[in-house]
């Protein structure tokens, strides 16, 4: 047990903690904005799966690893789009049609990536990029700057959009209109057109979640690769009771114990594999259950909203 | 115009679903509307039921695979092994059909009784998962035979004699990569990325753990389980994870290792797959992969239905019969005397004077 807890094992789980997160906080900053408009997306992980392979797909063809990241944002927010026509204009119920959203997305993108590429493939993703000066710390400067482009960009996300949704005009109008939206439209925000937004950009911010899988952290695409991330990071919002940075320690904290468990069994502690798996699971979950009572959810959360009805 | 773009929306979603290829949860009674996602291939005029032509009618296949034809790992591998053998009997002789993506269990159930229902030959569900679904579905098929791997149980104890089984023995080539491999080994650290610890990926990593101490040379071995089949992030963080320690040399199975596959390649170590040829998607870093070959194991299969037998028997991939292969990658050479030393164990491997405990 003494072997789990050693310099090299805390540096390399902080290492593969941080680096992991990225597609979780890329996932969840955008399912934030958009279920603080009122609009539950359940249709991450489809819109993950469609950036992902079209970041793949995109940097594949072109050799640029930039124009595939701007392919897969593209791609997501076309399927925000979507979400948002289905939700918000059609008003159908946000939990069915996000998994319409999810199941095609699962199958467009193993559609494309067989009849496109063909087989399984690797790409030479965005490298390491080492910060000077604090990149050359010891220990620290390994673990925390010298990470690829789009680690950073996914913890940049955090302060700009706690920065966006709680100090600008745009921001307390979303927050306006997923609390009140009857409120908000009788102010003259409006609701449809915030929600067009949000979702969006929910879809875009999944698209890149997708593509860091693909172009960046795995550089592989394949079937299925997110693997139900996208659900993760729904519960993650809720984890993080609706606010970025509780979303960015959420997202640590399940990437974390994920990089533990596999130390876990690496250095040969005596658990099931199968308990090591669950690690993680079981914690959001237990957290989530303390920390049911502080959450305060969107109030408009999942319903539609009409003008003139109420 | 509420309840319209209501109807619209639910419309949409139905589509999604259909685009998804979500096959139906209930079996379907007839045997008309194929189930979706099977692809009939090569050929223009089947699926309808009908006899048509006048010689020797075609042998038919169907296929349940819980990945995809194109996953480089197990599915791809029995797929192939069909291809392989429709190009050898001919078009007009061998006739295949097959359902990808069945990772869904009922989707796979609804899949081969549909396919027994439209008269198919031999119905193969490449799966271990797939079990119950076939004991529940051959009885009611009796002049249909299936297939299902990797296991060795045809459900004959239990009256039921149209399945036959087969298995491998992957803990041989196993144990002769997991030699290669310490003998490799610079920082005498190797680590295994396994998926569930059942069936055949668990007997290859018992052959690669016990190739690796064989060889006396103070190398060790570790094992993290991702606990899933196609968590390729999973695969990819336990190759880091490996990689982080120390190890050199990492060796891993099923679809999902492409994700650790990608990692040995971009921080240079070597690599050794297992089911299907891992040399293709990072000739830099694979040295060598075990290769499934279903060809022997379908001819036989074929033969013995065209005989009037169903199933009741077992079949057992091996390297001295050919269900197994060892290659090696051209491009990564292998010090002579590391060469040496493997062809010899395979050589006693091949002779059976090698044994793997699996308990």
């Amino acid at each position: 047990m003494g072997d789990l807890f050693t310099l090299p094992v805390l540096l390399g789980i902080i290492y593969s903690g941080i680096r992991f997160a990225t597609p979780y906080l890329f996932a969840a900053i955008g399912e934030t904005f958009s279920q603080r408009s009122g609009v539950l997306n359940l249709g991450v992980d489809g819109m993950m799966l469609m950036g992902a392979y079209s970041g793949f797909f995109v940097a594949v063809k072109t050799n640029n690893l930039w124009l595939g990241l701007l392919a897969a944002a593209l791609t997501g927010g076309l399927m925000g789009l979507l979400m948002a026509v289905i939700s918000v204009t059609f008003q159908a119920t946000q939990g069915i049609s996000g998994i319409g959203l999810h199941i095609l997305g699962l199958g467009l993108s193993t559609l494309l990536f067989t009849t496109t590429m063909g087989g399984v493939g690797t790409i030479g993703g965005f490298p390491p990029v080492r910060i000077p000066l604090l990149g050359e710390i010891p220990y620290i400067g390994d673990i925390f700057f010298n990470h690829n482009i789009l680690v950073y960009f996914a913890f940049l996300l955090v302060p700009v959009s706690n920065w966006i949704l709680y100090k600008t005009t745009f921001g307390l109008q979303v927050r306006a209109v997923g609390q009140s939206p009857e409120a908000a439209d009788t102010l003259g925000v409006s609701v449809k057109g915030i929600r067009y937004i949000t979702v969006t950009l929910g879809g875009i911010l999944a698209g890149i979640a997708g593509a860091s899988i693909s172009i960046a952290l795995i550089n592989v695409f394949q079937e299925n690769i997110t693997n139900g991330m996208g659900f993760i990071a729904v519960a993650l919002v809720y984890f993080g009771a609706w606010r970025p940075t509780g979303v960015l320690f959420g997202s640590l904290l399940f990437s974390f114990v994920n990089a533990l468990q596999q130390w876990v069994q690496l250095k040969g502690i005596p658990i099931p594999a199968g308990m090591a798996v669950m690690l993680p699971y079981i914690l959001t979950i237990v957290v989530l259950a303390f920390s049911s009572r502080r959450i305060s959810k969107p109030a408009a959360l999942t319903k539609k909203f009409e003008r003139g009805e109420s | 115009m509420k309840r319209l773009l209501f109807q619209l929306s639910l419309v949409l979603v139905l589509v999604s679903l259909v685009v998804s290829g979500c096959a139906p949860a209930a079996a379907p009674a007839t045997p008309a509307p194929a189930v979706e996602n099977t692809v009939i291939v090569e050929v223009e005029k089947v699926v309808t039921a009908t006899p048509a032509p006048v010689e020797e009618k075609a042998f038919r296949v169907a296929l349940i695979l819980p990945s995809t034809t194109k996953d480089s790992s197990f599915s791809q591998a029995m797929y192939d092994a069909l291809v392989r053998l429709q190009e050898e009997m001919g078009k007009d002789k061998l006739e295949i059909a097959y359902s990808e993506s069945m990772f869904k269990i009922p989707d796979a159930a609804a899949a081969i009784r549909d396919y027994a229902s439209q008269g198919y030959n031999l119905v193969i569900a490449h799966g271990s998962q797939y079990g119950s679904s076939l004991a529940e579905i051959a009885p009611d098929f009796p002049t249909t035979a299936f297939a299902w791997g990797t296991t060795v149980n045809t459900f004959q104890s239990e009256g039921i004699n149209n399945i036959f089984a087969y298995t491998g023995t992957s803990q041989f080539g196993g144990y002769v990569m997991g030699a290669v491999g310490a003998m490799l080994s610079k920082s005498k650290k190797v680590g295994i990325c396994g998926p569930i610890e059942t069936g055949d990926n668990r007997n290859y990593v018992k052959g690669v753990v016990q190739g690796v101490k064989d060889t006396n040379l103070g190398v060790t071995v570790t094992t993290i389980w991702t606990g899933s089949y196609s968590d390729v992030t999973a695969m990819a963080t336990c190759a880091q994870t490996h990689i982080q320690d120390g190890a050199d040399v990492l060796y891993g199975s099923s679809q999902s290792s492409t994700g650790a596959i990608a990692a040995a390649k971009e921080n240079n170590v070597y690599w050794f797959g297992h089911q299907y040829d891992n040399i293709p998607l990072a000739p830099e870093v694979v040295v060598a992969s075990q290769v499934y070959d279903f060809v022997p194991t379908l001819k036989d299969m074929i033969a013995t239905i065209k005989a009037g037998v169903y199933g009741g028997k077992v079949y057992t991939l091996t390297l001295q019969n050919g269900g197994f292969e060892i290659r090696y990658n051209k491009n990564i050479e292998i010090p002579a005397d590391v060469k040496a030393k493997a062809d010899e164990l395979l050589e006693k491997v091949k002779k059976g004077e090698i044994e793997i405990p699996l308990d």
